[in-house]
């Protein structure tokens, strides 16, 4: 899906970037950036708690075009600007991780395949 | 081709971790190299870097880029690793629940290293630091 779409369905705010040039094929929810450097394969957005420029690095290096914050966490000045540098999507929004991850499996994402 | 790059890792200062990974997976791109083997070279290359700053107190990373193959060097003059074999363990960590709260430390970073890359040598020595050496093969 478009993120333009997980937008709709997290009622979430856009902070940075064209949500209608990233497709999601599916998504990944951790506050562990190790695992997610350990477990994720596919073009992925990444749903986290943890707000630390170490978060857009993380998706930099993965090829992971959309984070997105959930439970209502509000990054800093110098994480969106790196993820703009980065040409990351940044999203957030009040939900908690679970119904987060629930919002968009209902709306069709399916979480990936692990690595 | 046969570029040479080469990077300071400053020990102190956490949200700039990742910056040299950044800039090796930028002019890997930008040389034209598959997209899978930037993507191997950019998560291996930063789960060192992470491991130098929050481990050995930053260190340095040098990049050595052919069409045949790719050496990355990370050296760093921290405490050391006492025990290799247990540290490429998965879920091994010694890292503090601090490092935990910056969303590291599961004891993955060097066994996603080596799934990453095509050759690693890690040597180390208790009280003078440790040198892991990484080899990629490009693959169209
Ligand atoms: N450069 C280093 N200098 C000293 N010790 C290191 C270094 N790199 C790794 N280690 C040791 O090896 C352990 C395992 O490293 P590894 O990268 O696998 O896990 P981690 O860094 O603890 O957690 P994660 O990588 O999942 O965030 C570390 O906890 C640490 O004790
Ligand atoms: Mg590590």
């Amino acid at each position: 899906m478009k993120v333009t779409e997980a937008v709709k369905l997290l009622e979430a705010e856009v902070l940075c970037g064209d949500t209608e040039a990233v497709d999601i094929f599916t998504a990944c929810g951790s506050d562990m950036m190790s695992d997610v450097l350990a477990f994720v394969k596919e073009q992925a957005c990444l749903l986290t708690g943890l707000v630390n420029p170490q978060v857009v690095r993380t998706a930099e290096m993965m090829d992971i075009k959309c984070v997105i914050f959930v439970r209502g966490k509000k990054p800093d000045e110098d994480i969106l600007s790196l993820a703009m540098a980065k040409d990351i999507v940044v999203l957030r929004t009040d939900k908690s991780m679970f119904s987060a991850c629930g919002a968009l499996y209902s709306g069709g994402l399916r979480g990936g395949k692990l690595a | 081709m046969g570029i040479k790059l080469k990077y300071e890792v400053d020990g102190e200062d956490f949200t700039r971790a990742g910056e040299a990974s950044g800039d090796i997976k930028k002019t890997l791109k930008k040389l034209g190299f598959p997209p899978e083997t930037v993507r191997n070279v950019a998560i291996a290359v930063y789960e060192g870097e992470i491991n130098m700053v929050i481990h050995a107190n930053g260190g340095e990373i040098t990049a050595d880029l052919s069409e045949d193959g790719i050496t990355v060097v990370l050296a760093d003059k921290g405490p050391g690793i006492p025990d290799i074999g247990m540290a490429m363990k998965e879920g091994y960590s010694t890292a503090p629940d601090n490092v935990r709260a910056l969303g590291f430390g599961a004891g993955m970073g060097l066994p996603n290293i080596k799934k990453y890359s095509d050759g690693m040598e890690i040597d180390s020595v208790v009280g003078e630091g440790t040198t892991i050496k990484l080899k990629f093969l490009p693959k169209q």
